[in-house]
């Protein structure tokens, strides 16, 4: 790792501030993806900005409209929450199948979202779900958040608060897994939700992308073999030593059609 | 530029000198010489460095020295309580979980809040537990007989 300074504030806009005055200052939330990043010298920061003080960005509130997340909120405690598992059992599903329970007790999801690796998974469940980010500044649709490979809305000195997630009618998450990593070669989320069908894929391409295809057939007949026909077009999809650009587009479809049977499956 | 971290190991009140950088992994090893912990890939994938802070098992080499400041942290050399092995390590004895040993104190420690959760994980859910623990040896036979046994053995012990 290269030198920086670390800084733990009290509140967010003290964390903004320093974004602002500092131009190689990042935010750090559970560290899941950053430290490895800074350990592999694959960024030079100035200062770390840590947001383990925030105590009120950390906690899961369920109402009958839906359930937020803190930002700081883990995965390991998303998996394990009773009024998710009830909820949004889908999302609890998502939280319980990243990384291993190690990095589960540490990851957050306001820092997976925010770092927007293409292939990690709640973008795929944000996406899905048509969940709102909220920051610190306004409030952001999910379907306008995720820009690109590691890119997000966000501005400087922005920070995510919490996530927003309506609850679907019926909702799956199916992703199959680098075996290494757990990371998804490609995930696949399905919902009904009060505004219509999403399907939102994760890790195929450069970031998070919906399939309106497969949301047309499902809107017509919610059912596996709705989106059997629908393939997608390999231009743009990652290709590396895991999977070429045409398995994962098979994948799509494969796990597209499990997440639609688990989804009616309960 | 060193800054002081204050944090309690093992039960005990410890100060140490630290750069903002240094892993918790290297401040055990290095700064407080328990050795106990051990560093196998340093990528966050195998797990021999696991620890728990506050009770729960983290990845040492992935979170660093300074944001454990007021922490508990328990390594494997704190299990044993007054000369007794801790039941999870007597499982590992008595099943013979291990082969080079080199994984065993990330396993140990992950296996203790395994069982703290779920007192009786089937063997399905001790192999999902095991996700970020590597054995290079390959011997999860009878580790996952050990962590079955252990668990058992902690929750008889808590009556």
């Amino acid at each position: 790792m290269y030198e920086f300074e670390y800084q733990k504030p009290k509140t967010l806009a003290a964390a903004a501030d320093v974004l602002k005055k500092k131009k190689d200052a990042k935010l750090m939330a559970g560290g899941m993806t950053l430290i490895p990043t800074l350990k592999l010298r694959l960024a030079k920061l100035s200062h770390v900005v840590d947001l383990a003080g925030m105590k009120d960005l950390v906690g899961i509130k369920a109402t009958k409209a839906g359930v937020t997340i803190g930002a700081m909120t883990t995965h390991g405690a998303v998996a394990a929450s009773a009024a998710v598992k009830k909820a949004i059992p889908a999302l609890a599903h998502l939280a319980d199948g990243i990384g291993d329970p190690a990095v589960r007790n540490r990851g957050t999801i306001g820092g997976s979202i925010s770092n927007n690796d293409p292939a990690a998974d709640y973008p795929a469940g944000l996406v899905g779900l048509g969940a709102t980010v909220v920051t610190t500044q306004r409030k952001i649709p999910a379907d306008k958040f995720f820009l690109g490979m590691f890119e997000t809305a966000l501005k400087r000195g922005e920070i995510v608060k919490a996530v927003e997630f309506p609850i679907p009618k019926r909702a799956a998450y199916m992703k199959f897994p680098n075996p290494a990593s757990r990371y998804a070669i490609v995930g696949v989320f399905v919902a009904e939700t009060a505004d219509g069908v999403r399907v939102a894929v994760t890790g195929a391409g450069g970031c998070v992308f919906r399939v309106p295809e497969m949301e047309a057939a499902l809107a017509k007949k919610f059912a596996p073999e709705s989106v059997v026909g629908v393939s997608i077009p390999t231009d743009g999809l990652n290709e590396d030593i895991h999977a070429s650009a045409e398995y994962r587009a098979h994948l799509v479809t494969v796990m597209a059609k499990r997440a639609v049977a688990a989804a009616i499956g309960g | 530029m060193d800054v002081n971290v204050s944090l309690t190991v093992n039960g005990k009140k410890v100060t140490g000198k630290a750069e903002p950088r240094t892993l918790l992994v290297q401040f055990l090893r290095e700064t407080l010489g328990l050795t106990g912990t051990h560093v196998g890939c340093d990528t966050s994938q195998c797990g021999a460095c696991v620890v728990h802070i506050d009770g729960v098992s983290v990845k040492s080499c992935t979170i660093l020295a300074v944001q454990c400041e007021g922490k508990k942290v328990t390594t494997i050399e704190g299990l044993a309580k007054d000369g007794k092995l801790h039941p999870m390590q007597q499982a590992f004895h008595e099943n013979h979980g291990l082969q080079c040993g080199f994984c065993t104190p990330g396993m140990i420690m992950s296996a203790v809040d395994l069982a703290k959760r779920n007192p009786k994980p089937s063997e399905t859910e001790v192999r999902e537990w095991l996700e970020g623990n590597i054995c290079r040896c390959t011997g999860y036979h009878n580790i996952v007989k050990a962590i079955m046994a252990g668990a058992q053995a902690s929750h008889d012990l808590k009556g």
